[in-house]
């Protein structure tokens, strides 16, 4: 199985960013207050890089600058929040982002001020790819108020499929709950699998035991 | 044996050669931006690519404990190409990025002035970036090229010790040697260089600054001749030492020039080895 990091599942499914958890060096913690100061400026040009916000610049480092991978998502997420990234940047900076910097603005999306048809298109694109990291920062509280239920039943199917934890989809007992369609597209899955000898994802029936829960009046 | 290939294009190749790859000892790898087999038409195709060196491609090796960085760049060939050449200018965008361990391939083709140009500007790119420079020497006119290639990094920002000549031969290594540069050999089932040939340059130039790849890629290549230089250089009396020392010293020191290499995915007890790309419904 591929391991999906529990960074990823746990910062997507229900604990906004505030802070970074661990505990930071000297030299990590001073570069991460000078980046959050800059972001907070939002405006400091960074010298020949053309034009591109100093704070871009430090969240296109944060991996080498913060040692570990949490560090480095949680610097990236915070640096979003403070510059208090609009549409156009969020969008951007997904589009024009390696692997690491598109999960970052994934988890930062609940954290800032989208409307669903300027956030909606990046969960989509994270959720047509193959890379396990960004279907499970992809799954997040954001994805859980506003991706359509098509689209979302969709979604949990293919996190069992690749094997992206259900722990990482975040309001999935209150979204799944007497969701028939979903029940029906679980069953069919378990046909699959049974037919082609391969074991049912355990999360699976995790999840069917939650749609058949009743909905709340 | 443990191998960093610092110069293979894994996007042309199959999670078979990963697997074979991992086995063989390959627990790093550098991936540098070259052309497609065929012309790019856009700066945007280019974007594409760069995406996929930056995610999917580190992706897909981290399932087989391989760790994946890359080299950015417009190539030499396309460097011609007026449609390709505005990529240039989304460089700095991209060069900022983590994983990136250099500029590269740059360098020459056909040795013309629309090289000189794009060759001269990276190279400048890759001093202002603080990123060492991986450069392709040229498959013909090879010693012409070689030559002019030493005089454009001489009169670049960047010191020859931040500059890796690459697909070097007999003909051409001594001239490389003498500028500060590192020396690359790619090793071919039948064109460049091949494993008798790189060995018996090894006793020649010693082992130091020398760095061997397979350059695999979409042509007749074959992902583990590193290895099979490896075992050619125990055969021929060379020490564990010294094969470490070229196979895996020398690149790791190379592009950790860059401040930016990250081997944790690589490590040997990485929990990925024999893992597949998982896709829905699989």
């Amino acid at each position: 199985m591929v391991t999906t990091p529990p960074a990823a599942t746990n910062a997507a499914a229900d604990k906004p960013f505030t802070a970074i958890d661990e505990r930071l060096t000297p030299a990590v913690q001073a570069w991460l207050d000078a980046a959050l100061a800059e972001a907070a400026e939002a405006t400091a040009p960074a010298g020949h890089r053309r034009g591109l916000p100093a704070w871009e610049l430090r969240f296109a480092e944060a991996g080498r600058r913060c040692g570990s991978e949490t560090a480095a998502d949680a610097a990236r997420v915070l640096l979003l929040h403070t510059a208090g990234a609009d549409a156009a940047t969020a969008a951007r900076l997904y589009r024009r982002g390696t692997a690491d910097e598109r999960r970052a603005v994934l988890l930062a999306l609940p954290g800032l001020e989208l409307a669903p048809e300027e956030g909606l298109p990046l969960v989509e694109d994270a959720l047509r790819t193959s890379d396990t990291r960004l279907i499970a920062a992809a799954v997040g509280s954001y994805a859980a108020e506003h991706l359509a239920q098509h689209a979302w039943r969709h979604a949990v199917l293919k996190c069992l499929c690749t094997g992206v934890p259900a722990a990482a989809v975040a309001g999935l007992a209150r979204r799944a709950r007497g969701d028939a369609e979903l029940a029906r597209m679980l069953t069919d899955h378990t046909g699959e699998c049974t037919a082609a000898g391969r074991p049912v994802p355990v999360d699976l029936y995790l999840v069917q035991a939650l749609t058949a829960e009743a909905e709340e009046p | 044996m443990r191998i960093f290939d610092p110069h293979i294009h894994m996007t042309s190749r199959t999670t078979d050669d990963y697997e074979a790859m991992r086995a063989a000892g390959v627990r790093a790898v550098v991936e540098p931006s070259f052309w497609l087999g065929q012309p790019r038409t856009s700066p945007a195709s280019f974007l594409d690519y760069f995406d996929s060196l930056l995610g999917w491609e580190p992706y897909r090796a981290a399932q087989y404990g391989i760790a994946h960085h890359c080299a950015l760049a417009l190539n030499p060939k396309e460097a011609n190409d007026p449609r390709c050449v505005p990529v240039i200018d989304e460089l700095p965008h991209y060069l900022v990025k983590d994983h990136v361990v250099a500029v590269g391939e740059i360098g020459y083709d056909s040795l013309t002035p629309a090289e000189d140009a794009a060759f001269a500007a990276q190279l400048q790119l890759a001093h202002d970036h603080g990123l060492p420079a991986l450069v392709h020497t040229p498959h013909r006119d090879k010693l012409n090229g070689l030559r002019r290639t030493v005089d454009i990094v001489r009169e670049s920002a960047l010191p020859p010790e931040r500059v890796l000549l690459d697909h070097l031969n007999e003909t051409t290594a001594k001239e490389a040697k003498d500028s500060g540069a590192w020396l690359g050999f790619s090793v071919y089932p039948d064109t460049k260089m091949d494993v008798d040939r790189t060995v018996a340059v090894l006793k020649d130039f010693g082992t130091e600054r020398v760095v061997v790849n397979s350059a695999a890629d979409w042509g007749r290549s074959d992902p583990l001749t590193t290895r099979r230089v490896g075992d050619a250089m125990l055969r021929a009396g060379f020490s564990e030492d010294e094969a470490d020392q070229v196979l895996w010293h020398n690149p790791v020191a190379f592009y950790g020039l860059s401040g930016r290499l990250n081997l944790d995915r690589g490590r040997p007890d990485a929990p990925y080895e024999g893992n597949t790309i998982l896709r829905g419904g699989e």
